[in-house]
């Protein structure tokens, strides 16, 4: 029997670790174009990106969790996303696979001490056959 | 069947929202020409009108709201009820009452619970009240819907042998062709006798101008059962009846009211005036706004290949690339001008509001005030239309409020006891003017300067250094209000600084002419649209911005020695006036330690205020297209947006207010 509590996610790579977007919320992965800076914003705000007209914000993901900054290759894509009308675009460093993870797969992140930037934009840590996935909460991401 | 009523939800809420307007503006004229038997007609119609669609959709309590309203309107149309202002009040709560049941119904698929029995209960207090007085005429109730010359035709027939029916028809609601279905019924009914009396018409069935019912006057030689038969074969038939035209109870009411007599040859003017209306809205068509928001970004997307090609053939040497290019251009020129054109809506659709508040408020303030509106019809954006309703009224409340007299103190002043408030549109160039003048006591300046002192926004001495221009001035400054008591008018502390922004959000500008007991006038000036403006595109360090033409005064190149430092701040002397200079790399994060001998400065205005912004190189005026930052960047205050140039490269667009 399938199991009835199944999501999808849009697994992408930041450093060395995999982390997962709910797929109702990405529009599409592109390539990175040229980005326009955006004078006195955050730095984790890289700018803006011409998406076939549109004008779309584009985040370093990496910086937004607190990561180490990276540079930008072949792989590199940015992830077009929506959450309430916010629409945004998510640089990160590879986007592998849309991978489905059942409910009951889904631990609880861990508990740690403050400082920890990252997990409080984190919803769970999904488990799949060969590798763990960060679930991130999208409007956590956007809205802080 | 609730899934199939979806579809028609909006168009619902559309023509009913459509049709509670023109109620208003009907018995708002009405109030003033109580005689008006045509427009007593006019406001039966729309509510009889509102009745069916409400019943139809299924919305119980707006049926049965209009219903009761409807009976009210009936009476007083056929002078049973005399109309007062009490039943003016009624019915324009009514009014209220269903544009909220609207408002709700558009938001939530579905009616409210609320019944309004208070409201149904005095409507039904007006009837009753006067019916009684009245009671010999409540023998007539059922009155005749035909006029003098069918009833004679019914009436002749009659003494040949003949019968006259009044058949009434319902076309079942699902019908999806139902002009065709009420062809059909003619045409059977055509052939089955004479038809003398139908309604809706010919052309408005062709126009399928009329609701689900069809009530026909038919002459013939037939039963009634054979004929119930004939038009229950016809398919998607709801329900038929069929009635004997009784012309003894129609000559008792004949003769009985005189006014009904009277009422009819208006009444068949009035409906042949709509049906002129009616051919003009067969040329229209309605679209979704989205849709026309697609094709001008598309129109847009256009606008920024041609610059990119034109960027392109300057750079090579084709000369038929060239003549191609201008070609392009021209087509694309025209081609905006058509779309921003199909997006332009009337003024109406925000002015069509204020003889009513204007109505409501001189209630409120026991003021007498002529309201007049010219030029509804001027057309602008519909981007802008939006940002503009709110100024006004507050203006519009403003002058109220402040400016014209109660009757009393007109009549001391030697004016008439009614004031005066024209609102005005008219376009000039590339913008609209909208002035909003009164006739009422002007701005006394002196109590300006008691203020400002008051307030402490400036000393004693310095408020008399002041100008008249500088005194409007302060007006527009936030939390600026003369009024001497705060109420729910106006002067709750946000006054005109409100109004100014707003509209110097849009890019607009707004004047004060006043004259002491004359009255004072606000032009307010908008640009016809937001989305395409002439912009000036400058480099600071390597990076392109974009600043809007219509806030530039002018290009000055400015001298290393005719800076000032003043307190930290740079300030040069332009025109006779010491104004700031603004380093936009130094605000843009770009700061260099190059000096040079020699700026190129953009000087750039905000009402009175100007600063010379500091850019390192011009790169030229163009036409942009403006794409908003969205909703993620929508407290970014510094740019207003951000425009593709024709490389394909995003260029900021620098809100000049938001530096001065």
């Amino acid at each position: 029997m399938v199991s009835e509590i199944k999501s999808k996610y849009v697994v992408f790579k930041l450093e060395s670790n995999f982390y997962g977007l709910d797929v109702n919320n990405v529009l599409s992965i592109e390539r990175v174009s040229k980005i326009t800076r955006i004078p006195n914003s955050p730095e984790y705000m890289l700018g803006l990106m011409n998406l076939r007209g549109d004008v779309i914000p584009v985040i370093d993901l990496r910086l937004k969790l607190g990561l180490d900054i990276s540079e930008v290759d072949k792989n590199t894509r940015v992830i077009i996303v929506n959450e309430s009308d916010n629409v945004v675009g998510l640089l990160v460093d590879l986007s592998s696979e849309v991978m489905e993870i059942d409910k009951d797969c889904v631990d609880k992140p861990p508990n740690s001490g403050p400082g920890n930037e990252l997990l409080e934009f984190v919803d769970g840590i999904g488990k799949s056959s060969d590798k763990l996935i960060v679930l991130l909460n999208l409007k956590k991401i956007l809205t802080n | 069947m609730e899934n199939d009523l979806k579809q028609y939800l909006s168009l619902f809420v559309e023509e009913t929202k459509e049709n509670l307007q023109n109620m208003n503006d009907a018995l708002l004229v009405l109030e003033k020409d109580k005689e008006n038997l045509s427009l007593i007609n006019e406001i039966f119609r729309g509510a009889h009108t509102l009745k069916g669609m409400s019943g139809t959709m299924g919305f119980i309590n707006m049926s049965n709201l209009t219903h009761e309203m409807e009976n009210v309107l009936d009476e007083v149309r056929n002078g049973r009820v005399n109309l007062n202002g009490d039943i003016i009040d009624i019915l324009f709560r009514c009014f209220d009452v269903l544009g909220e049941m609207v408002n709700y119904i558009a938001t939530y698929g579905q009616e409210n619970n609320e019944e309004n029995n208070e409201l149904i209960e005095e409507l039904q207090k007006v009837i009753a009240g006067n019916v009684t007085a009245e009671p010999n005429k409540v023998q007539v109730k059922k009155a005749v819907e035909f006029d003098e010359y069918v009833l004679n035709t019914v009436r002749k027939a009659k003494d040949e042998g003949l019968n006259g029916y009044k058949i009434q028809v319902y076309i079942s609601p699902d019908c999806v062709l139902k002009s065709a279905r009420a062809f059909i019924v003619l045409n059977l009914l055509e052939s089955s006798g004479n038809v003398v009396y139908s309604n809706p018409s010919m052309d408005d069935i062709e126009d399928e101008k009329f609701d689900n019912s069809l009530t026909i006057a038919l002459i013939t030689n037939l039963d009634k059962e054979v004929l119930l038969e004939k038009l229950y074969g016809i398919s998607e038939i709801e329900k038929v009846v069929v009635n004997s035209i009784d012309i003894e109870g129609s000559t008792y009411e004949e003769a009985n009211n005189d006014k009904k007599i009277t009422i009819s040859p208006k009444s068949n003017n009035e409906a042949k005036a709509p049906k002129k209306d009616n051919a003009k809205v067969g040329k229209t068509v309605r679209v979704d706004i989205d849709r026309l928001d697609n094709l001008m970004n598309l129109v847009s997307e256009l606008i920024i290949i041609k610059t990119r090609m034109e960027d392109l053939s300057n750079n090579s040497d084709m000369k038929e690339m060239e003549d191609t290019i201008e070609y392009l251009e021209r087509v694309t020129t025209s081609l905006h001008d058509s779309v921003m054109k199909v997006r332009m809506v009337p003024l109406e659709r925000i002015f069509n509001r204020f003889p009513r508040m204007v109505r409501d408020l001189s209630k409120e303030l026991d003021k007498k005030v002529n309201f007049i509106m010219h030029g509804e019809n001027t057309e602008v954006d519909r981007t802008v239309i939006d940002e503009i309703g709110d100024p006004l009224i507050h203006l519009i409340r403003n002058s109220m409020d402040h400016g014209i007299e109660k009757p009393e103190e007109r009549l001391k002043l030697g004016k008439g006891e009614e004031g005066n408030l024209i609102l005005k549109a008219y376009p000039d160039g590339n913008s609209v003017v909208i002035e909003l003048s009164d006739d009422g006591r002007g701005i006394d300046f002196d109590k300006i300067r008691e203020k400002a002192v008051e307030k402490g926004l400036y000393t004693t001495d310095d408020i008399e250094k002041l100008t008249i221009d500088d005194l409007k001035n302060i007006l527009f400054e936030p939390g600026f209000s003369t009024s001497e008591s705060i109420n729910e008018i106006s002067g709750r502390g946000v006054g005109l600084d409100v109004v100014k922004n707003k509209i110097e959000s849009i890019n607009g500008s707004v004047e004060l002419e006043t004259e002491m007991n004359k009255g004072t006038r606000f032009t307010i000036r908008i640009p016809l649209t937001l989305a395409i403006i002439e912009a000036l595109l400058v480099k600071i360090a390597d990076e392109t911005y974009a600043i809007p033409i219509n806030s530039i005064n002018e290009i000055v190149l400015i001298d290393k020695n005719s800076i000032q430092n003043l307190h930290g701040q740079d300030i040069i002397l332009y025109r006779g006036n010491t104004i700031p200079i603004i380093r936009l790399d130094r605000v843009m994060g770009l700061e260099s330690d190059k000096s040079m001998d020699e700026y190129t400065a953009i000087v750039v205005r905000k009402g009175e205020k100007q600063a010379a912004l500091i850019v390192t190189s011009l790169v030229g005026q163009q036409e942009i297209v403006i794409k908003p930052l969205g909703k993620y960047l929508s407290n970014i205050k510094m740019f207003s947006g951000a425009t593709i140039l024709g490389n394909g490269n995003i260029s900021l667009i620098i809100n000049v207010n938001s530096l001065l």
